[in-house]
């Protein structure tokens, strides 16, 4: 075999992709043919749609695209956490039924771990899964379920041994979304939106070849799905932006992007929207005010702090060097900087605070921040426990005594209800 | 830009914290810091030429090395860890840039080579009673007598200035803001040195009584490379201060966790443990800050400016609440003179306003970007 060095794998992509991509196809068309190119996925294994490339030389494959044009394999919403999640864990058989589909953007996934009782503490899930005759049987309440009325699977965490400590008991399964056991509820968010979901299961079915590695071993499938969450925050959180040029596989992106991003458009507001603080400053004339320009820079100096302090980590991993801390601080600074930024938003906006809508500038957009902005501490952990994280994992830092893993399940203490 | 440190870089970085433990340790810091010096010449002589530290920058037309920015913070961020007591930075960084910056090819050439080999000490002498850190203050005269150009006036808040064999002068000439060497031992020049709050830093004041002194650059376009000087010093200062912040954090945390209350460590409780968290953040991004205004110069990045400011602005709040946090989490004994962390404690604070607050550059960069649109 021949090294494997960038000016070769952008020629052969660039090669590829000059013979092969045409605007004109279907959008899963293309993805099909991409797919079986390992082009789309190329660090993937060559087993599974992929061509065992170094992760490094992703970027690289990334620009050709880019370059020509083409579209990429679908990588929006929960699909791609459970696309890792099978990589790692599932059975050739998952990995036949599934991957393929969440390539080509035909299947919608949702993620079920969060429930009304176990929030920051994922493990302490009580959702019951029971084997009965040929297949497993499913009661609970998931909540905070992006997509979860479009999803046609989803990623289940489900306790099945109560009498196995916390983390022992629970098990991973694909559930198939579509069937009458599972009903969708919309969850009504602070700022009005309803992005989420609570889903509801009642007696919902789980073939057994769908449960994820073995019976007791869940948490350590949800463990590698939660990872790349957090790794693909940023992904997540980015804007898809759909391209305006002609064409049917353009056409199906861009309803592609419509209808996932749907959920995530008051995402760039919860983030506290630092990018238009500059040009509302010149807008408003209060960029002139000595004490608000303080305040404006220091957001700014956040922001760009924390923008170069994951540049440097994404950089020490493109050097397939060991990331050091600086790769868990991003989520913790994005909480302070959109708190910041809804500050200085605020005396921005002076009186029309008070307003909401299109009463107020910008058609609302800017009052939409300053009732966002508290998702960002809570939503993907909380700031709380990413500090734990951050002291225990990065500063090894004692762990806290907790009540809840040197006992049966059973004998856990749950919330107290007057 | 890509930023980040090479191998090479992270090796010189892990030898030459190994080397600076060794030779500056909190004890000798505590013996230089007591001289009038503040350093020992022959002690930092010694240093200087193992490493060639001072020669770092410089080109190598003019005997230094010939490495950027880059390298000379991680150089400077290393020495901010350890409270090295010697004139690197007035020599190396204040002097020596304002020489580079301003100089014509002769004068490089006279007097880069000395400073390179680590025989010349130098300083950079700008501020002026009036507390100001850019040229706006400058009241002190260069008039031409018998041919020569000497100088008249105050100097203050100069660092190193009572040791520095290499003085650089910004003076007001009638051709306009200029700047000027004058030798240590001038006639007409009487140096003082002040009480210094950071002891391990020292001030002087110089007052220049008909000091004879040859001219850096063209007289009277000394404005340009003096701001030039002064943007470059923020960034390496800002470097040095990411440093000192990182060693205090890292103090804080280890005495957390060897500190007992209540039958277990104080690192097991959560309000330790998140605060530490928040330390931690606030240190990597003034690191991530420092590092990358160091890059924006090497690169020539547009931004370099308002980069070198961000950064600054950033080390001198981190740095201080840093030291504060550090203070509190070591409790009372935090607050004695035999415990080391007062020394970076001062240090922060001194660093803070050195070159300029964090106001100040806040300030200074809204009004580069606001002119950059």
């Amino acid at each position: 075999m021949t090294e494997i060095d960038e000016a070769s794998v952008r020629a052969e992509v660039r090669a590829w992709l000059e013979s092969n991509w045409n605007p004109d196809f279907g959008l899963v068309e293309w993805r099909h043919k991409l797919a079986e190119s390992g082009w789309g996925v190329p660090h993937w294994p060559s087993r599974w749609y992929g061509r065992d490339l170094p992760v490094g030389l992703v970027p690289v494959v990334e620009e050709e695209f880019k370059r020509i044009g083409a579209i990429g394999v679908a990588k929006v919403g929960i699909r791609t956490l459970a696309a890792a999640t099978i990589l790692e864990h599932g059975t050739d058989l998952q990995k036949e039924k599934f991957l393929l589909r969440i390539l080509t953007g035909e299947d919608i996934w949702c993620q079920l771990f969060s429930e009304p009782g176990s929030g920051s503490d994922v493990a302490g899930a009580v959702t019951r899964a029971e084997f009965r005759g040929n297949q497993w049987v499913v009661n609970g309440q998931k909540v905070w379920t992006t997509s979860a009325h479009k999803a046609h699977w989803g990623l289940l965490l489900a306790r099945t041994d109560w009498d196995q400590k916390k983390h022992q008991g629970l098990s991973y399964f694909i559930l198939d979304m579509k069937q009458p056991g599972v009903t969708v509820q919309p969850l009504r968010q602070m700022n009005g939106h309803a992005s989420f979901n609570q889903v509801f299961l009642t007696d919902a079915k789980v073939e057994p070849e769908f449960l994820v590695s073995e019976v007791g071993n869940g948490w350590a499938v949800t463990t590698t799905t939660l990872m790349h969450e957090r790794r693909g925050a940023d992904g997540l959180r980015s804007w898809a932006i759909a391209s305006d040029r002609p064409g049917r596989a353009y056409d199906g992106e861009r309803e592609e992007i419509r209808t996932t991003m749907e959920p995530y458009k008051w995402y760039p507001q919860r983030a506290g929207r630092v990018d238009l603080i500059m040009e509302r400053a010149r807008a408003t004339g209060k960029i002139n005010d000595p004490v608000l320009r303080q305040e404006i820079a220091k957001v700014l100096i956040t922001a760009k702090a924390a923008e170069w302090t994951a540049r440097r980590a994404r950089t020490a991993q493109e050097q397939g060097r060991p990331q050091g801390p600086e790769g868990s601080l991003g989520k913790l600074a994005s909480s302070q900087i959109a708190r910041a930024a809804a500050r200085v938003h605020t005396s921005l906006l002076g009186p029309d605070v008070l307003l909401t809508g299109e009463d107020t500038p910008m058609n609302g957009l800017l009052a939409e921040i300053l009732v966002s902005v508290p998702a960002t501490s809570i939503a993907g952990g909380t700031d709380e426990i990413q500090r734990n994280i951050i002291s225990e994992r990065v500063l090894k830092m004692p762990r806290e005594r907790t009540g809840d893993t040197d006992k049966p399940f059973k004998d856990v203490p749950r919330n107290i209800v007057a | 830009m890509k930023f980040s440190f090479s191998s090479e870089q992270e090796e010189f970085r892990s030898s030459l914290r190994r080397f600076l433990a060794d030779r500056s340790p909190t004890k000798e810091v505590r013996r230089l810091m007591e001289t009038e010096a503040g350093y020992e010449r022959d002690g930092w002589r010694a240093i200087n030429a193992e490493l060639g530290l001072t020669a770092i920058r410089i080109p190598e037309a003019y005997g230094g090395q010939g490495f950027g920015f880059g390298e000379q913070c991680l150089v400077l961020e290393e020495m901010g860890r350890v409270l090295l007591c010697a004139p690197y930075f007035a020599t190396a960084v204040l002097a020596a840039g304002a020489i580079l910056n301003a100089g014509t090819e002769a004068e490089k050439k006279a007097l880069l080579p000395g400073i390179a080999a680590g025989e010349t000490f130098a300083t950079l002498a700008w501020v002026e009673g009036i507390g100001r850190w850019d040229a706006e203050g400058t009241a002190l005269t260069a008039t031409t007598a018998n041919g020569g150009t000497v100088l008249n006036g105050k100097k203050t808040y100069v660092v190193d200035g009572h040791t520095a064999d290499l003085i650089v002068v910004l003076a007001q000439a009638p051709e306009g803001l200029s700047l000027f060497t004058v030798h240590g031992d001038a006639a007409g020049l009487i140096r003082s040195s002040l009480k210094s709050m950071d002891p391990t830093r020292k001030f002087a004041r110089l007052e220049f009584n008909d000091v004879a002194a040859a001219p850096l650059g063209t007289t009277g376009r000394a404005a340009a490379p003096f701001a030039r000087t002064m943007l470059e010093a923020a960034v390496c200062l800002a470097n040095e201060m990411v440093g000192g912040a990182d060693r205090l954090r890292e103090d804080a945390l280890a005495y957390a966790m060897m500190r007992m209350q209540f039958g277990k460590p104080i690192a097991s409780f959560q309000l330790m443990k998140h605060k530490q968290a928040d330390m931690l953040l606030e240190v990597e991004l003034a690191k991530s800050a420092a590092y990358y205004a160091a890059a924006s110069l090497d690169d020539g990045d547009d931004d370099a400016a308002a980069n070198a400011h961000l950064a600054k602005a950033c080390a001198s709040d981190t740095y201080l609440q840093t030291a504060i946090h550090a203070v509190q989490i070591h409790g009372g004994i935090g607050f004695t003179w035999d415990n080391d962390t007062h020394l970076w404690f001062k240090r922060a604070k001194s660093s803070e306003v050195l070159l300029g607050d964090a106001s100040y550059h806040r300030e200074l960069m809204m009004q580069n970007w606001a002119a950059g649109g």
